[in-house]
């Protein structure tokens, strides 16, 4: 019966190599369906970390001040040409801030120059510049002295007469004078709205506006919202600073992943050698479970998907390490009751009885410790934590299913 | 057969000393603080020719100033550590540099403010705190069960103390290796000392696992409770062993093959999950011997 398992065991095993061999595209769809995610440690690229100043703005306009400075931001970057650049907002102990990922850029500190503006919002008026020389004239923008410093606040509202989408501008008082003059000499001529140096919107001017008050018209709701949040971004100028920046070259990254990966191979072959040197037949279904202990996590990780670091490879590194542990003490401890006379059988049930308080107890204290990795660290760490937390779960699982099932379809009382 | 309770003042004077001196070091010397910890720029760079130390760090004190820099070297890479520069100060020098020494790459550049550093400063050590308390007071929760003669509680504490002696140590090795080879500790450092904790305290549990069933088993007898602990320590001496055994093999192939980043991170922890092994043989046993109840039999 033994004989026929192993020979079994044998050739299904012998069978899947040969058609992943065969297969290789095959292969290769079912892997890159869901590649791997490499943070920047592995991949190389920059982590940028921004301090956002919402000290001048009010409470219940600041999230959307912050979700404003966030999509300005992400235009800018979209323009390097980065894949998968990754901008997002963290609240840290009350502060707001914004991170920006990018992997793989070449030119870091035109990156870093090209974000560091705090949106920019402006008016400027067409004029016509007059070239002497040539006697001809050309239309131009100039600025006419009115930014965003001026503008109390953008919201969307709905024309009372047509009913469409219409952006509501509210000036300050000193933004409502220069408005009013600058609305005075140029009616019936279109005034320009900039918003980084980009034009995004030029209404013509109908008549003297006094009040302070302004309405964008001919806009669909979108772009109106779009529009708004802009012009808070803009409007509320809310400084952005950079506290943190982190690059690391593309040759170091994949230097690292390399030695790491080689690491990890390694040492699990050490441990499965000294598992079979030391526990003979219980070591071969150690080994076993240990092997699919790896690849069952490391299927979880890149599914889920996680994003791979170094700090991450080392906590599942760890874990790899620890995996075996338990098996250990269920061994020691079947062997204390064969000792005591148990049949194989039964030594192995009491063994797994007996140790599991054990097991249950340090895998317990380690995901305290990952828990509370988890939550007080940042980013990089952040990695490490997880990968831990998740091995040890799917270690226990392993452990105790894989393991207890290995040895019962195998051992026989004999 | 160990005698870990008869002998026990030479185990315990040893782990003692070896936490003083620790200790000692720590607070005589102080740690010598990351850029992550403290704030600064962090510069790696590779020069494609020979550059000879002193002359990079005259340059660089000419555009730095004189404060606040260092210089290591690593192989054929300069580790360059800073005040915070921000990306027009980068720039400048890094033309200047290679006005001065050609081409060179950049590894990587992280420049951090003391803001970032502050924070993690506070983090960890409320994360030191928590860990310590949470794994010390899940122990006493495990144990609750316990027996009259060792109540749940000692279990607890005897845990938190042999945890802290298990992080002590390491810490007072990385400040040996600041004084002399100037290891920096930042928030790997940290993360290190945790899994230390974390991990240390598994044999340290199958230790007092088997304690406190032999106590539970001879309730009803006249055992000695010295030889109930001895026995228990050398029952499990071998699962000790081998499952710290599992890690120390991982780690050590960390250390010696693994990313040179990550080196002091897994060194600390390796020296950790040593001292943690000898700690739950040698000092966690007879620490609660030594706390029994004053009217068991000797």
């Amino acid at each position: 019966m033994k004989r026929n398992i192993l020979i079994l065991t044998a050739v299904v095993f012998l069978s899947v190599s040969a058609g992943i061999f065969a297969f290789e595209p095959l292969w290769q769809k079912i892997s890159d369906f869901r590649p791997w995610r490499l943070g920047l440690d592995l991949s190389g690229g920059t982590y940028l970390v921004y301090q956002i100043d919402l000290s001048k703005v009010e409470i219940r306009d600041r999230e959307s001040a912050v979700n404003g400075i966030r999509d300005v931001i992400e235009r800018r970057v979209n323009l390097f040409g980065v894949s998968e650049p990754r901008v997002y907002t963290e609240t840290v102990g009350g502060e707001s801030r914004l991170v920006v990922e990018l992997a793989g850029i070449k030119d870091v500190n035109e990156a870093i120059r090209m974000i560091g503006e705090t949106p920019f919002l402006d008016f400027r008026e067409v004029v016509e510049i007059k070239d002497s020389e040539k006697a001809t004239s050309t239309l131009g923008f100039a600025s006419a002295g009115l930014d965003g410093r001026y503008l109390k606040t953008a919201r969307i509202g709905f024309d009372n007469i047509t009913r469409r989408p219409a952006v509501l501008l509210e000036f300050n008082n000193q933004g409502a004078e220069f408005f009013s003059q600058l609305t005075e000499r140029n009616i019936g001529k279109p005034l320009a709205i900039f918003l980084d140096n980009e034009l995004i919107s030029s209404p013509v001017v109908n008549e003297k506006i006094a009040g302070g008050q302004a309405q964008i018209t001919g806009l669909n709701l979108e772009e109106a919202k779009l529009l708004v949040q802009r012009f808070n971004a803009g409007a509320l100028p809310a400084p952005i600073s950079l506290i943190n920046q982190q690059t690391v070259s593309a040759g170091l990254g994949s230097d690292s992943l390399q030695k790491a990966v080689w690491a990890g191979v390694t040492g699990t072959l050490a441990i499965i050698l000294f598992m079979l040197l030391y526990y003979r037949i219980f070591g071969i279904f150690s080994a076993l479970a240990l092997l699919m202990y790896v690849a069952l996590t490391l299927a979880i990780f890149k599914i889920l998907p996680i994003t791979m670091t170094l700090a991450g490879i080392a906590g599942f590194i760890l874990s790899i390490g620890m995996a075996v542990d338990a098996n250990i003490l269920v061994f020691e401890r079947t062997k204390e009751e064969l000792k005591k006379g148990l049949l194989k059988a039964a030594a192995i049930e009491e063994g797994f009885r007996r140790a599991w308080s054990s097991i249950r107890d340090s895998n317990i204290a380690t995901l305290i410790t990952s828990f509370i990795l988890y939550y007080f660290t940042s980013s990089f760490v952040k990695g490490f934590a997880l990968t831990l937390f998740i091995g040890v779960l799917i270690s226990m699982f392993s452990a105790i299913t894989i393991t207890r099932t290995l040895l019962r379809t195998f051992i026989k009382n004999d | 057969m160990i005698d870990v309770i008869g002998k026990r003042k030479i185990f315990l004077g040893v782990s003692g000393l070896l936490v003083s001196a620790s200790l000692i070091l720590i607070l005589v010397f102080g740690f010598r603080q990351g850029i992550d910890l403290v704030g600064g720029t962090e510069w790696r760079l590779r020069f494609f020719e020979k550059v000879d130390e002193n002359s990079l760090n005259q340059v660089l004190k000419d555009i730095a100033g004189a404060a606040n820099f260092s210089v290591l070297i690593n192989n054929e890479e300069f580790v360059v550590r800073l005040h915070p520069l921000n990306e027009e100060e980068h720039q400048r020098y890094r033309l200047h540099l290679e006005e001065k020494f050609g081409q060179f790459e950049e590894l990587s550049f992280s420049a951090i403010g003391p803001t970032i550093g502050r924070e993690l400063r506070q983090r960890a050590v409320w994360a030191i705190i928590l860990v310590l308390a949470g794994i010390s007071l899940y122990i006493i929760f495990a144990f609750r069960k316990a027996s009259r003669e060792i109540k749940s509680w000692k279990y607890g504490l005897i845990t938190m103390a042999t945890l802290f002696h298990d992080v002590a140590i390491p810490a007072g090795l990385i400040v040996l290796l600041g004084v002399w080879k100037g290891v920096q500790i930042d928030t790997n450092f940290i993360v290190a000392l945790l899994v230390v904790m974390g991990f240390s305290v598994h044999d340290t549990i199958v230790v007092f696992d088997r304690i406190r069933e032999k106590l539970m088993i001879n309730r009803n007898q006249k055992a000695v409770l010295a030889d109930l602990i001895n026995q228990s320590v050398n029952e499990t001496l071998a699962r000790s062993i081998n499952t710290s055994l599992t890690l120390i093999l991982v780690l050590a192939v960390m250390v010696f093959i693994g990313p040179p980043s990550l080196f002091y991170f897994v060194l600390t922890i390796l020296v950790g999950t040593i001292v943690g092994t000898y700690s739950s043989i040698f000092v966690a046993s007879p620490l609660l011997y030594l706390w029994r109840p004053k009217d068991l039999p000797k």
